[in-house]
């Protein structure tokens, strides 16, 4: 691969590519990014709150959990660790891609960092695969829409969160998890992908009966990640046969 | 400032340093190790896995059906878009034939 490429692929066409690919990320997280605003409001926050949470969080389930305990008047520094427990997961996506964005400058992996949501990093894991590298084009494509929309929908909901139609019988609140299970398929061509889908699942749920949510996230990615460090070199094996 | 607005700029920090800190952690290293960079080329399946798996568990039969047509689309099709259309299209299919 010549430099030439690579710059190239750095131009508007990779930004481009980047806002295509955040398409299906955008539409699946709509419902979210305006249930949020509604709760939060529901919650005793107000607009600005919802807003500002929204916009420096950037992290729905974590949202979700922190208006949540808002509302039942727990401590606050008990809320902002409950947030930080759900979002722990982070850590493993922040050495994953910190690995293919090496090569941005120091500002641009700061913000690539800040929008290091599931979706941006599944998005940016798959994009490495096929591309072999991850520009910082392509990433501020696919992750600014993600953001600006979901700041925005948490506006919309906390200014017209009464007036929202039921949400079951469309669908939106299983969007996610369809969403999720399709990176995951994604990613079907790695070694171990099986072993390590269905070590994950069965500790996920394991733990979500017996621990509760949100451990289930870390303790499940946990059993997966340790299954495939402890096969390692068979793993490597199979990859130098491909 | 109100606690409300303490409360989510520090929740932003933290989740900030979760967002940077495995970066910042990993590249203390010269040489990743093999069962290292396995592990890490293992965390996409294994973290988004544990966001579908509750959500299958508590699924009743149109979630199931859906998340199935997920896994038969993708393995035929590939590409996020047929499956994510396909999937959704089912759910909401198979609601109103049951609900």
């Amino acid at each position: 691969m010549t430099t030439d490429i690579l710059t190239e692929r750095s131009g508007p066409r990779d930004f481009a590519q980047g806002f295509k690919d955040s398409l299906p990320i955008v539409i699946a997280a709509a419902p979210f990014g305006v249930l949020f605003g509604a709760l939060a409001v529901d919650n005793g926050f107000t607009v600005f709150e919802a807003v500002l949470m929204s916009a420096t969080i950037f992290a729905g389930a974590s949202q979700m959990v922190g208006i949540d305990l808002f509302g039942q008047k727990v401590a606050p520094w008990l809320i902002v660790l409950s947030i930080f427990a759900v979002n722990f997961r982070h850590v493993l996506y922040s050495a994953t891609t910190g690995r293919r964005i090496a090569h941005w400058n120091p500002l641009q992996r700061l913000f690539g960092f800040f929008m290091l949501v599931d979706p941006i990093f599944a998005e940016a894991e798959r994009r490495g695969e096929r591309i072999g590298t991850v520009t910082f084009g392509w990433y501020a494509g696919a992750a600014l829409p993600v953001y600006v929309f979901w700041v925005v929908e948490g506006w919309i909901g906390a200014l017209f969160g009464k007036v929202m139609p039921e949400p079951e019988p469309l669908g939106i609140d299983f969007l996610l998890p369809i969403y999720f299970l399709g990176l995951v398929m994604g990613f079907r061509k790695r070694p171990f992908w099986l072993p390590v889908v269905a070590v994950s699942a069965l500790a996920s749920i394991i733990a979500y009966r017996t621990i509760g949510s949100p451990w289930h996230v870390s303790i499940g990615a946990a059993a997966g990640v340790l299954l495939a460090a402890a096969f390692a070199p068979a793993a490597r094996q199979e990859g130098a046969d491909r | 400032m109100s606690t409300t607005v303490w409360v989510i700029l520090a929740g932003a920090l933290m989740t900030f340093l979760t967002r940077i800190g495995g970066h910042l952690v990993l590249s203390r290293f010269e040489r990743i190790h093999p069962r290292v960079e396995a592990g890490l080329n293992a965390v996409p399946a294994a973290v988004l896995t544990t966001l579908v798996a509750p959500a299958a568990m508590n699924g009743g039969p149109a979630e199931i059906a859906a998340l199935a047509t997920g896994v038969a689309v993708s393995w035929i099709a590939g590409g996020m878009m047929p499956m994510f259309l396909t999937s959704a299209a089912v759910l909401i299919l198979l609601r109103h034939l049951l609900g």
